[in-house]
């Protein structure tokens, strides 16, 4: 084995403050892991008296409280913002890899154009050069050669000719990926020159280079990962390795995973790991690193596919897989300590050692294809995918199945097959069922997707399982019940199965005595004792888990990261955890999302990795016996079981089951409002086609239209009249007596508003009234937000405060409230209660600096809060967002009352300019730095503003050109041609890059493939920005205008006061 | 088929059977490695023991005729959480099962060997017997057999290794003389790999017989039982030791502290994996090693200096005697199965009988 010795500058010089770049805004691609191991290392940091710098724009991230970093910047992560910090804080050494590829791009930045040096600033653990080495292709490539690894042919190329040439001399397929994106973003496997010249073109515009990598496609054979960790001396191991099931031609963070791997002999197996080792030695990692290897299942030859010099989401799910906490580890590594001396949390014994699990794991990943049900379902080298399960089991095939279901999604009970098998989509794991239900054979299955066999058997086993129950049917005997738990089947899939009723198939298990047990997760296989308790479900002999002592406190997880229901809600878990224990009780956690916080293992007291349905948590509950259970913070997971756990007789804490009901049911909501006398935009309720069209012809248009009980408005729409209406009830929903349909009349230009209170039943704490940026209209999960209010007018106010005391009283509110509003005309209008965490609750904890999450769930423990609103701020708050269009190509970006952003930033400032520009610039819209060219293109109702945008426009530089509907009464403003009459038109225009900007708002209910839609995909491919509502674009160009000259003000969040 | 596993306080699990139908007896002990079943059950160190394994998931890719440590399984038995009755590897020939009832070796699956691995960790280790039929078990009488079976008193080294001299590697350049007390085909292919001509003998050679080979080094292997009980070898061992270079590993390293004066202990379940970090006392270096034995050194000889230590439990790991070229493991630096990161000692050992 090759022995480095430790560099000489380490460790010489004394480490006494440390910047840690975070990852920003959760995005596809870059979700919540790096708030999972930013926080750890930052707690690593700290430990050694070490003062921590951060910089995340991310507000729904525990790393941004002021328990884990000293000196906390909320502020857009750009390498000028870290700059402007590193000069005020002046850091002795940067943290590069725990910030994903945002954190180690910035990093490289500051290195390349020469700040660290300037300042004096070290790489804390792996340096500039050994990044280098494993992200340039080049470097790597040669690195690579020297060591006799084998890599796929590739080449870097700048132009389609070259492309071409290279491609045809290693045949086709080939992949082709952008330098330095994220999640493989524009990247793909083309099989012709065709495809070839057409994903080029974008990749090279999407590279911050120009370059993209031209790769052999080792299409279909097996792809395996390896975990790595390394110290300065030289020490490394390997934490766990991981196998693919999906094999090579779809990207690691779209496949199902196994870990460890099943399908490696230990020849295989170490082969791969000297590989790995070799690679991390060469490249001189000193921390964690990820490589990734192909190998070919028919003559076992491999090669190396990618390295990722830093901590990443593989890296994260490793962690919660093997438990181990690599980030903690590889902070220590870069402090200087050596592996053997640092302790392993979890056995006490030393982290120089290689976990043995004694279980399975699966990580499937959660795609938003329910949120974009226009969006191509083909998954390949470019990730789709919000985030991730992960389940655990003594079998794969109940760690699959606690997996599947662990999604919440509902399992197609119709598949077609041959449109998912290949290419693969989302649902192609439920196709593989449906074809060996239906017969196909495990070969033929493997011809087609080139699955591992083994993986295929186990399917086919879970199948023949599956015909069993149904053959017995209400007859279920013990050993085959026995079985079927053993593979992971819950009771409700085995009631379907077997025709029985949950409940009896519930029955009939426990009389068998089958009951599940609890085993430790403890990174050696039983072999010495574990001091940190985290759990998984089986049926064996004995539990692990015996009751624990002491006040018990249930917190239900918000499982994994979708639209609508992201990293906000692991933030009010974890932070609920935290609050258990400072009251002096113990916390139990319940979760199965890999990347999150509150899956640490020391976040809480206990930590149960189990899928989140009734019977998973009901058996967690029974178990523990605990005190009670918290079920508002988990998003619609936890608050979805609430009535089921209630009837089970379960304590729920806080707010009972009763008033979540009154809130959600529109009838009995309805009734509450009047009686309080709060009022309502006009609303009905149908439950068919034509009651529809009268309810919305009494309420008149445009209404707003929406399934009941949702989640973040899913198939919501605004529609303009009969015709959208019918087209909506046919198509975009089911419809009927029990699955109603909810009109709301649609109030034109209002100002919407939201509250986040926190109520102990008497006292109601208003945390601050939110304004919304756009018009009421927007999902307010996609509406850039700014707190205090602009607008909002004193009497309003006051107004909005007593509505929220008087629904917290009439509802029995106890914990947290979010109340939208919409005022217009100087009435406050009620639009909604949700008598749980809502997505702003971090952004609102940081803005008052009150962590309202932790005050409601003391009071939800009894404790008293304060009442009223919470005290004026010195400052502006604004929340912006960013959206997944770039990896979704295909789905129209226009927004509207459903929701379709996957994460939020935060700007602070003294003025709301500073704010609102802040938050714009940390979501990537930055319109001042590029082309001086605005293309406008505005709906008929829009048009009223055109004379003051494109005044404010010329002031700032910008040469207009629009539709002609749009500038044609513009002074100076070229007109283009609309798309199919004529060229340049705006799509031209955009691919030849000469529109800096486009402010597009899109008709509302139109449909897609519309010259809007072509413009708006043309933008989002250039890496253009396009700005769908004239509000946000109009406060944005204000904002810039007001802040012409004036440097960012960069501030610590302490800086501002309440 | 139906199986049945009893320990010697009582414990009875049943699973079901695979493999051979058979009675076997045994001390059970557990592996934590996570792949390489089949050099473990053909490593002639699990002698006289009922294996199990850590990992609930087994025989996945099959047995395949390239990977095996010796020809035949030294473990009577095999215990596993789930055993694979597929199999999916280029390499492979047959599954686990057709495997183990070609060697007339019982395996039981299907019980929870979670809760075996705690009961070994807090009690130690303990006879077991296992059973696998077609037919009805009797559970009583197989706790009645118990009585008979004492690991510690058995001989296995005379069974366990060549009963008579063979070749390996023939005409390579270094001649290395190995007394095989159970030795792993691992290290005849880490010595021929490095031009050595490896003349295997059987563990009871006198003195003069490993000599009349005039090899330019001596090996001594791994192997199973308890090393104290070795005399004969004991003996032998330390009439060659000062002549060549000596390189042992496992029972090998504990035959030469026996040899030389030293001692060692039994420990109470084993270090078994592929995963344990041995620090490198003069280099400060960590490697993670494959492990497989239950007994340790505890007295190091005199004018042996200790070299390697375990991370974890401090337990000795390495000796060496620079006066009389001797070095020793306690690990198995030619892994199989396991990580790679120890074969330096190989080049260390073809280095010093090449000088």
């Amino acid at each position: 084995m090759e022995t480095g010795e430790k560099k000489e500058n380490a460790g010489k010089k004394k480490i006494r403050k440390a910047l840690v770049i975070g990852s920003g805004p959760i995005v596809i691609g870059q979700s919540a892991e790096f708030d999972y191991s930013g926080t750890q290392a930052c707690r690593a940091l700290r430990e050694e008296g070490i003062e921590v710098v951060l910089i995340n724009s991310n507000p729904a991230t525990i790393q941004t409280d002021s328990e884990i970093a000293d000196r906390i910047y909320i502020e857009p992560i750009t390498a000028e913002v870290a700059e402007k910090i590193i000069e005020k804080e002046k850091p002795d050494a940067l943290l590069a890899t725990v910030g994903g590829q945002t954190g180690l791009n910035t990093s490289m930045e500051l290195y390349r154009k020469g700040v660290l040096k300037k300042h004096n600033v070290v790489f804390l653990g792996t340096d500039a050069e050994a990044i280098d080495a494993a992200e340039s292709r080049e470097e790597f490539n040669n690195l690579m050669r020297k060591l006799g690894i084998g890599i796929l042919p590739g080449k870097v190329v700048k132009k389609a000719g070259e492309a071409v040439e290279f491609a045809n001399q290693i045949g086709y397929p080939v992949i082709i990926r952008p330098s330095f994106t994220l999640g493989g973003t524009g990247g793909g496997t083309v099989y012709n020159d065709a495809g070839l010249k057409k994903v080029l073109e974008g990749a090279l515009r999407l590279s911050a280079t120009g370059e993209a990598l031209v790769e052999k496609s080792a299409l279909g054979w097996g792809e395996f990962e390896y975990e790595v960790v390394r110290d300065s001396y030289g020490n490394a191991a390997i934490i766990c390795n991981m196998e693919n099931m999906d094999p090579m031609g779809i990207h690691t963070g779209e496949s199902i995973v196994a870990v460890p791997s099943q399908t490696l002999s230990d020849v295989d197996h170490q082969k791969l790991r000297d590989a790995a080792l070799n690679i991390v030695h060469a490249i001189g990692i000193e921390g964690s690193c990820n490589v990734q290897f192909s190998m070919n299942q028919e003559t076992g030859e491999f090669t190396v596919i990618e390295v990722n010099p830093r901590l990443s989401r593989s890296s994260a799910l490793a962690s919660k897989a093997a438990g181990y906490p690599i980030a903690r580890v590889a902070t220590k590594i870069a402090l200087g300590h050596s592996l053997h001396e640092i302790r392993n949390a979890i056995t006490g014994t030393s982290a120089a050692f290689e976990p043995a699990l004694d279980y399975v794991v699966t990580k499937i990943p959660r795609w938003p294809f329910d949120k974009f049900p226009k969006t191509p379902r083909e998954i390949g080298t470019q990730m789709k995918s919000t985030g991730e399960v992960m389940a655990i089991g003594r079998t794969f095939q109940e760690s699959l199945n606690k997996a599947i279901r662990s999604l919440e999604i509902r399992t197609p009970s119709r598949i077609d097959v041959d449109k998912h098998l290949y290419p693969a989509t989302d649902l192609r794991v439920f196709a593989l069922f449906e074809a060996l239900r239906q017969g196909r054979s495990v070969a033929e299955l493997h011809e087609i997707t080139k699955i591992n066999v083994w993986f295929l058997e186990r399917i086919r086993e879970m199948v023949e399982l599956e015909g069993e129950i149904r053959t017995a049917s209400g007859a279920l005997g013990k050993g085959l019940l026995r079985r079927a738990k053993r593979f992971g089947y819950s009771d409700s899939q085995i009631a379907r199965l077997s025709g029985l009723s949950e409940n009896a198939a519930r029955k009939l298990r426990k009389g068998y005595g089958i009951l599940p047990t609890y085993k430790i997760v403890d990174s050696c296989a039983g072999e010495f004792e574990a001091i940190t308790p985290y759990f998984y479900s089986t049926y064996e002999e004995e539990n692990e888990a015996s009751k624990m002592e002491g006040k018990k406190i249930v917190v239900i997880g918000a499982g994994p990261i979708r639209i609508g229901q992201g990293i906000e809600f692991d933030y009010c878990c974890s932070h609920a955890a935290f609050a258990i224990r400072e009251m002096g009780c113990k916390s139990i956690m319940i979760n199965n999302n890999p990347e999150t916080v509150s899956t640490d293992f020391d976040s809480s007291d206990r930590l149960y990795f189990e899928p989140l349905t009734f019977e998973d948590v009901l058996n967690v509950i029974e178990n523990e016996d605990p005190y009670g259970v918290i079920v508002q913070l988990g998003g619609q997971t936890s608050i979805n079981l609430a009535g089921k756990l209630a009837e089970a007789g379960v304590n729920i804490l806080g707010t009972s089951v009763d008033s979540i009901d009154a809130a959600e049911d529109r009838d009995r909501f309805r009734e509450l409002a009047r009686k309080v006398g709060i009022a309502q935009p006009e609303n009905g309720i149908a439950m068919d086609e034509e009651v529809a069209v009268m309810v919305a012809s009494r309420i008149g248009y445009p209404v707003v239209v929406r399934p009941s009980y949702v989640i973040a408005g899913r198939a919501m729409e605004i529609v303009n009249n009969e015709e959208e209406l019918r087209r909506y009830v046919r198509e975009a929903v089911e419809v009927s007596e029990k699955k109603p349909i909810l009109i709301d009349r649609y109030l034109d230009n209002a100002i919407e508003c939201e509250v986040d209170a926190a109520s102990d039943g008497k006292n109601v704490f208003i945390s601050g009234i939110m304004e919304h940026i756009e018009p009421a209209g927007v999902h307010s999960g996609d509406a850039n937000i700014v707190v205090p209010s602009l607008r909002i007018s004193p009497a309003e106010k006051e107004k909005i405060i007593e509505y929220t005391k008087k629904l917290g009283d009439a509802l029995g509110v106890v914990g947290l409230m979010n109340i939208q509003y919409v005022v217009k005309g100087g009435v406050v209008y009620i639009l909604e209660v949700n008598p749980r965490a809502s997505r702003t609750v971090p952004f609102v904890s940081k803005a008052i600096g009150v962590p309202i999450a932790k005050l409601a769930v003391k009071a939800m423990c009894g404790e008293k809060l304060p009442a009223g609103l919470s005290s004026e701020m010195d400052h502006y708050a604004v929340k912006s967002i960013v959206f997944p269009f770039l990896k979704l190509l295909g789905t129209d970006i226009k927004l509207g009352p459903e929701m379709r952003s996957t994460g939020e930033t935060m700007g602070i400032g003294k003025s709301f300019e500073m704010a609102y520009y802040k938050a714009l610039l940390a979501a990537g819209i930055r319109v001042e730095k590029g082309e001086k060219t605005a293309f406008l293109s505005l709906r008929d109702e829009d048009k009223g503003i055109v004379p003051e945008l494109s005044a404010l426009l010329k002031k700032l530089g910008f040469s207009i050109y629009g539709t002609m509907g749009t500038v044609g009464n513009v002074e100076g403003a070229v007109s283009i041609a609309k798309i199919g009459r004529g060229h340049p038109n705006v799509v031209d225009m955009i691919e030849s890059g000469k529109i800096g900007l486009v402010i597009n708002s899109p008709r509302r209910g139109g449909q897609a493939h519309t010259d809007g839609f072509k413009m708006r995909e043309a933008s989002i491919r250039g890496g253009i920005p396009c700005i769908t509502n004239v509000n946000t674009a109009f406060e944005l160009l204000k904002a810039i205008d007001t802040l012409r000259e004036k440097e960012l003000d960069i501030r610590e969040v302490g800086e501002y006061s309440n | 088929m139906k199986a049945v596993l009893a320990l010697k306080d009582g414990t009875i699990l049943h699973g079901i059977g695979f493999g051979a139908e058979a009675v076997m007896a045994g001390e059970l002990v557990f592996n934590t490695s996570m792949c390489g079943y089949q050099e473990a059950l053909t490593d002639p160190s699990y002698g006289g023991q009922i294996l199990l394994m850590t990992y609930p998931l087994i025989g996945n890719y099959g047995i395949n005729a390239v990977d095996n440590e010796s020809s035949k399984i030294h473990a009577s038995g095999f215990v596993v959480r789930e055993m694979s009755p597929d199999y999916s590897h280029r390499q492979a020939e047959k599954s686990l099962h057709e495997f183990l009832a070609e060697k007339g070796i019982p395996g039981i699956h299907g019980l929870d060997t979670r809760f075996l691995v705690k009961k070994i960790r807090s009690k130690g280790v303990m006879p077991a017997i296992i059973a696998a039929s077609k037919n009805g078990i009797d559970t009583d009488s197989l706790l009645g057999k118990m009585g008979e079976f004492d690991y510690s008193g058995v001989d296995f080294v005379a069974k366990a290794g060549v009963e008579k001299p063979e070749v390996f590697g023939r005409g390579g350049k270094h001649k290395v003389a190995m007394l095989d007390l159970g030795m792993k085909m691992g290290i005849v292919r880490e010595l021929v790999k490095r031009d050595c001509e490896v003349h295997a003998l059987p563990a009871y050679s006198s003195a003069e017989e490993v000599e009349a080979i005039e090899a330019d080094g001596i090996m001594l292997s791994n192997g199973p039982g308890d090393p104290a009980i070795l005399e004969e070898v004991h003996k032998t061992v330390r009439r060659l030791i000062g002549a060549k270079p000596v390189f042992g590993v496992c029972l090998g390293h504990q035959v030469i502290a026996h040899a030389m004066g030293g001692s060692t202990y039994k420990l109470k379940f084993g270090h078994r994996g592929c995963n344990h970090a041995v620090l490198d006392i003069e280099s400060g270096k960590v490697a993670i090693t494959t492990q497989n034995h239950g007994f340790a050194v505890d007295k190091v000889p005199e004018g042996f200096e200790l070299t390697k230590i375990n991370a974890n439990d401090k337990s000795v790991e390495g000796m060496k005697c620079e006066n009389k070229d001797v070095v020793c493991v306690q690990y198995h630096p030619e892994a199989s199965p396991g990580p790679h990161d120890s074969t330096y000692l190989f080049d260390e050992f073809v280095a010093r009988i090449g000088k």
